[in-house]
């Protein structure tokens, strides 16, 4: 059985219709990238999985139970295992970069004070912000907020972790770091469901690929199909168009 | 005319008089403090209500929301004269003072809610989303998240509404609460020139209200930084 199984998830925003259909399945310890247009929905995908938006219809399986995205108690369980790295971070920004990634393990997971600083401060010292723990959002460049989203999300321990254009904020010469705190996970085996403009990056990374366009898939296959051959026009068209960059 | 007011001076600010008109006005301030801190807990219970998102509640909310509505478009004597009526059926016995204190309670409840939902609505969105995928219940975004953030865009207007009921409450001699208004009234019944009398009220309205903006003005700037 897939850690994550989606089968025929629709979703819209108001009237707008904006995901069609979607199937795919996320084996434990995969990483899946969404790549496609922008507008194509994979940031929607990503919201919906973890009931921000609700789908309209569908089916979502979440390590062998049944999402009902209208309980507040499955959808409490089922985001209890996965973590989102939103595209625009949203950071409390009350908070302190320290209190921001340490404030759910404590106050929600109710885990030992002790463990939740200490893993916090490794986790920050690897994404490079360990001399920052007491800054505010609003102190701290975009990279960094991401990367303060990035440990905040780690923190809570996840089994499947949502990552949303993590590196489009990023300077140049952060995107390797970055990139290399997820290779790391990945070789630790975390599943993850990656949305990425990093062509290389998603090629190195991915165990598959799903080619996004008007919110429908058009495309799933291993890296090398999508991107040496891909079967569909509209693939060839933009991993071209991107790589091309 | 102004001889005459001066000459007046020596037997209006007697120490009876001052007495008289010290407890008028802080039964005016009482009126209006008391009244909107109640209103302010009650308001800021209402807002809450509205950010629930659970459909069992819906009932709640559109009576929370119906209540803001309905209560920030009656005239506050309006208000008043229909505590005045309804409370004989309750307490008859409830004073002058207590009518208008439930009244001025029942429509900044309704102001005050406003202005706290317009506070929450001012936090990003998108930090409330982080917060629900991270399981934080609706209070603990609440208190944890979105209120300290609120504070800043509620206490300005919040404070402002509260000064300005200071002199709302002038109405409540419509019912006969002996408060500053009403006090004007009576000394100059008892052959004070108005002037002079009035000329004193618009003073402590002023004194009452002042230190209030002032306070209002500190807190604002202290909490320009979201921080402390
Ligand atoms: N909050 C929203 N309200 C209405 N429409 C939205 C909203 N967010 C996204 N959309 C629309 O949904 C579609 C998919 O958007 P999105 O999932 O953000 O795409 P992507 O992440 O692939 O760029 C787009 O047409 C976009 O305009
Ligand atoms: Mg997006």
């Amino acid at each position: 059985m897939p850690h994550l199984a989606i089968d025929g998830l629709n979703a819209s925003y108001k009237n707008l219709k904006v995901l069609h259909d979607i199937c795919l399945d996320v084996e434990r310890s995969e990483v899946v990238s969404l790549i496609g247009p922008s507008g194509s929905g994979k940031s929607t995908l990503l919201r919906t999985l973890v009931g921000v938006n609700k789908p309209t219809s569908g089916k979502v399986t979440l390590a062998q139970r049944t999402l009902d995205y209208s309980s507040a108690s499955s959808l409490k369980q089922a985001r209890d295992s996965m973590a989102i790295v939103f595209q625009q971070y949203n950071l409390f920004q009350n908070m302190t970069v320290i209190g921001n990634v340490t404030i759910a393990p404590l106050k929600i997971k109710k885990w030992q004070r002790a463990e939740v600083e200490e893993h916090a401060h490794s986790l920050l010292q690897k994404v490079g912000l360990g001399h920052k723990l007491k800054a505010y959002p609003d102190e701290l460049s975009g990279g960094q907020q991401q990367r303060v989203a990035i440990a905040r999300a780690l923190a809570l321990k996840p089994q499947l972790l949502l990552l949303d254009e993590i590196t489009s904020a990023l300077d140049p010469e952060l995107v390797g770091e970055v990139l290399d705190i997820i290779r790391g996970l990945a070789r630790d085996g975390m599943t993850m469901l990656i949305v990425s403009h990093e062509m290389g990056f998603v090629r190195e990374v991915s165990s598959r690929v799903v080619m996004m366009d008007q919110g429908r898939i058009v495309e799933i296959g291993t890296p090398q199909q999508i991107f040496d051959a891909p079967k569909e026009t509209r693939t060839r068209d933009f991993t071209a168009r991107v790589l091309s960059h | 005319m102004i001889e005459t007011i001066l000459s007046e001076i020596p037997r209006f600010f007697t120490w009876p008089n001052l007495v008289f008109l010290g407890e008028a006005a802080g039964r005016t301030l009482m009126l209006s403090v008391v009244g909107c801190l109640i209103g302010f807990t009650l308001g800021f219970v209402l807002a809450c209500i509205r950010q629930t998102r659970n459909p069992w509640l819906a009932p709640l909310r559109v009576a929370a929301i119906a209540y803001t509505e309905i209560f920030r478009r009656i005239p506050f004597l309006v208000i008043l004269f229909l505590v005045l009526f309804a409370i004989q059926v309750v307490a008859p016995n409830a004073s002058l003072f207590a009518i208008a204190l439930v009244s001025v309670t029942i429509v900044s409840t309704a102001f005050l809610s406003e202005i706290v939902r317009a506070g929450f609505d001012s936090v990003p969105r998108q930090q409330v989303e982080a917060a629900e995928v991270m399981n934080f219940s609706r209070w603990q975004i609440i208190h944890m998240i979105v209120a300290p953030q609120a504070w800043k865009v509620i206490l300005p207007p919040g404070f402002a509404f509260m000064v300005m009921f200071i002199k709302d409450t002038a109405l409540a001699s419509q019912v006969g609460v002996v408060e500053l208004t009403f006090t004007g009234k009576i000394l100059s019944n008892r052959g004070f020139s108005a002037t002079l009398t009035f000329g004193t009220i618009l003073l402590a309205y002023f004194i009452l209200s002042y230190p209030l903006t002032r306070l209002g003005r500190y807190l604002e700037i202290r909490l320009a930084s979201p921080r402390h």
